[in-house]
């Protein structure tokens, strides 16, 4: 057991920090730019030295390289300060491109993923509907064959960037009369599109990452099809394995630095709040929860460095890793005791709000990408293989669903 | 990056691990727990013999010579089948002590028959209800003698050697001796517990023959390091035996049918056994940092201890206490073994500090390393 790098990677994280090093953007370079803009700048730098995508085929704008080299990668940006690129091209990269690998076909990646890599097409993804969340499949929106296309009508919700994004890859009903998972079919479609209006919705934080889209009469091209008719759900499973993969819980914010360090600002019964043994304690389970995710990735990447793929152990980060955070910042409140109701991102309050902010963000983390409970199941089902609950929409055609409305 | 067991350590939990699968079955477990026997002589005899007692000790006092790393594989192994030994008081603590302090002779005379088993060795330092104070210590030496009480003392009737914490021969603070049980003046007296398949007794020592172990008024620092060490090895322990909790939780909500279906498809079940799954995960990373720190003497034992600790004991209660939820009634019937491990995790849970106490640690170690 060492936490040292092999040769070859220690290697490879030179390489990649000296060409970090020498090619941070300037305060110049991005002035004058918004956020998307940066991103773009930044993206686009690293695309044209083959630091972009950098598992995907050199052919497709990266550069053929390893799990663990990957990660490695993640570590030195993390290190550097650069514009974040992966809130407006994670989605893209992390699922349609890997969606588009396995089902594009040669026309199509050659068109696409290249510009997918370098920041100049946004991706995103509109699977979740107001009837179909964690039960994804019951989505209604519907395709109707006309010709070489399919018209489009229905609403999509939760979609993450539809705003600002090029292209969309969806999942349509194209048959009801068949089973739930069997009258689904897999496209992409162009965000610009007629008949496509993008509303956002506006979230207990009061920010706006996520937007309902409307589809009226849509045209979509059945050259944009992924997969047959009737296999959406198949290759929808491609985009949800790697959804999996992007969205974490990070650990910013409420986390056991922070808090701590409020605990030794504020008092209790006139002394440091850290050294009041129920604050002591409670901080403790979060350092044990914290260190074991920390330790938990670390297995990973080991399996990882060995060529293996990661095992379900990393299905665990999200789910505890946001009802922690949430936790850590509804104590951190309490802690500030009367003032903690005070929340204002232009007064100088203690830490910035963060927890306040956190109080009313991870909510959505807890939802976002897969519910608690949806999480509990996958580890129930998929890793201690217990039975599926019995559902009352199996072999029944769609449109005969109860659906209580 | 590398923070993996190597192939042989591998195989030697393999093999740990099939070993006891064949020789201490359950019936074992309850043969103790039921009956007279303080301990399974026939299984340590057995575990003795394939060297698990001798597994750190230096080629030169008899033992194997091999490093934590192995330890932890054979300890989560003993946690899993819940093995009435005295493993742990004799190896984490005892030839722990004798290690890290003793003299050269003191080496010579315990450690080749700790490392082959003809020694069974213990840690005495509680006295009474509640936490362990160093200044008040009821127990002290005096011109190489010992007299005092020590209660619930693992292994306290069944030990050759116990290092006690006393206060100090003429000198300020509490010392750690070494203390022969065969000597006159040491009594013990075996006592009733919440886990009869481990064994306990109040031992008294009256002016009983005692030797300094390490510095003259160290010993309080001499137990809290020795006690760190222990915490690894016995978060291992304790893993293994949430492991089985887990295993046997779903084996039974895959079998038990109600309502016209097997329970596990309920999401009540399937909720909890995944809440056991993540703990016992978060239990096991930190674990393996625990490991990982006391093989490389780092910097961060006491922190990466004190992690190990609180998972394990939080992740071991948990698995323990919904395993018999999830057996319903008959989890709760003497005749399931349910009741073992419940026991074992309470039992494993107090023998070196609390919960709280190790959480308390934590946050003070935590200031001293860079987290």
């Amino acid at each position: 057991m060492d936490f040292e790098d092999s040769k070859e990677e220690a290697a490879f994280r030179a390489e990649a920090r000296a060409w970090l090093e020498n090619n941070i953007p300037s305060e110049n370079d991005l002035a004058g730019l918004d956020e998307l803009q940066r991103a773009k700048r930044w993206q686009a730098k690293k695309a044209a030295a083959g630091w972009a995508c950098i598992r995907w085929p050199n052919a497709f704008g990266g550069r053929d390289a390893t799990a663990i080299e990957h990660v490695i990668w993640q570590q030195e940006e993390a290190k550097v300060d650069v514009p974040n690129t992966s809130s407006f091209f994670g989605i893209g990269q992390g699922m349609a491109g890997p969606t588009l690998m396995s089902w594009a076909n040669d026309h199509d990646k050659a068109r696409f993923l290249p510009d997918l890599a370098s920041g100049e097409k946004v991706w995103c993804q509109l699977f979740s509907e107001p009837a179909g969340g964690s039960d994804l499949a019951a989505l209604r929106t519907k395709a109707e064959k006309e010709g070489d296309d399919w018209i489009v009508n229905g609403q999509k919700i939760w979609t993450s960037g539809a705003h600002y994004s090029d292209w969309g890859i969806l999942v349509l009903r194209t048959d009801p009369s068949l089973a739930k998972h069997k009258g689904l079919t897999y496209f992409y479609v162009d965000m610009k599109s007629e008949g496509i209006e993008i509303k956002p919705i506006k979230q207990i934080s009061g920010e706006s990452n996520f937007n309902e889209v409307y589809f009226t009469n849509v045209r979509i091209p059945d050259s944009q099809r992924l997969g047959d008719v009737g296999q959406g759900w198949h290759v929808a499973l491609t985009t949800l394995m790697n959804e999996r993969a992007s969205i974490g819980a990070g650990n910013t914010g409420a986390n056991f630095d922070s808090v701590k360090a409020l605990a030794q600002q504020v008092t209790i019964n006139g002394k440091p709040a850290i050294e009041d043994s129920a604050v002591r304690a409670k901080l403790a389970n979060w350092f044990v929860e914290e260190a074991g995710l920390k330790y938990t990735a670390y297995r990973t990447l080991s399996a990882l460095s060995k060529g293996e793929l990661p095992g379900p152990e990393n299905s665990i980060g999200k789910l505890v890793g946001a009802r922690k955070a949430q936790d850590m910042a509804s104590f951190a409140i309490d802690l500030l005791e009367q003032q903690g109701v005070e929340m204002d991102a232009e007064k100088d309050l203690a830490f910035n709000s963060v927890f306040q902010l956190n109080y009313m963000g991870i909510p959505g983390l807890r939802i976002a990408g897969g519910t608690d409970e949806i999480m509990a199941n996958i580890i129930a089902e998929r890793v201690l293989e217990l039975p599926q609950e019995p559902r009352m929409d199996k072999g029944i055609p769609f449109s005969e669903v109860p659906t209580g409305s | 990056m590398n923070f993996e067991f190597n192939d042989e350590q591998h195989l030697i939990r393999d093999q740990a691990r099939s070993f006891l699968r064949d020789n201490c079955p359950s019936s074992t477990v309850r043969g103790v727990l039921e009956g007279e026997e303080l301990y399974s002589d026939a299984l340590w005899k057995q575990i003795c013999e394939l060297g698990w007692t001798a597994t750190v000790i230096p080629e030169e006092f008899g033992g194997l010579g091999l490093s934590y790393l192995e330890l932890v594989v054979i300890a989560e192994e003993m946690g899993r089948a819940c093995a009435p030994i005295p493993f742990g008081p004799s190896v984490y603590l005892a030839t722990e002590a004798i290690m890290a302090a003793g003299t050269d002779a003191q080496k010579k005379k315990w450690l080749p028959q700790l490392a082959e088993g003809a020694a069974i060795g213990t840690l005495a330092y509680a006295e009474g209800p509640g936490e362990t104070f160093s200044s008040a210590l009821g127990t002290s030496a005096a011109k190489d003698t010992i007299t005092g009480k020590k209660c619930a003392v693992a292994n306290g009737n069944i030990a050759s050697v116990v290092c006690v914490l006393a206060a100090s021969d003429g000198a300020e603070g509490a010392s750690m001796y070494l203390v022969d049980i065969s000597e006159t003046g040491v009594n013990a007296k075996t006592i009733n517990t919440l886990d009869p398949s481990l064994s306990y007794a109040d031992v008294s020592f009256n002016a009983a023959n005692c030797e300094l172990l390490g510095e003259q008024g160290e010993g309080w620092s001499l137990l809290n390091a020795l006690l760190n060490r222990a915490a690894v090895l016995y978060a291992w322990e304790q893993l293994g035996g949430a492991e089985t909790c887990l295993e046997m939780a779903k084996e039974y909500a895959m079998q038990r049918y109600a309502f016209g279906r097997p329970i596990g498809s309920f999401q009540a079940i399937k909720h909890k056994l995944a809440e056991m799954y993540v703990k016992n995960t978060l239990a096991r990373s930190n674990a393996y940092f625990g490991a990982w720190a006391l093989n490389s003497d780092a910097d961060e034992l006491a922190l990466a201890a004190a992690t190990a600790r609180v998972g394990s004991c939080q992740a071991y209660y948990y698995a323990s206490k919904e395993n018999i939820q999830t057996h319903g009634g008959m989890g709760y019937t003497w005749e399931f073994d349910c009741q073992f491990f419940y026991r074992r995790s309470k039992a494993l849970a107090v023998l070196i500090g609390s919960e709280r106490q190790w959480q308390e640690k934590l946050i003070s170690a935590s200031d001293l390393v860079a987290v």
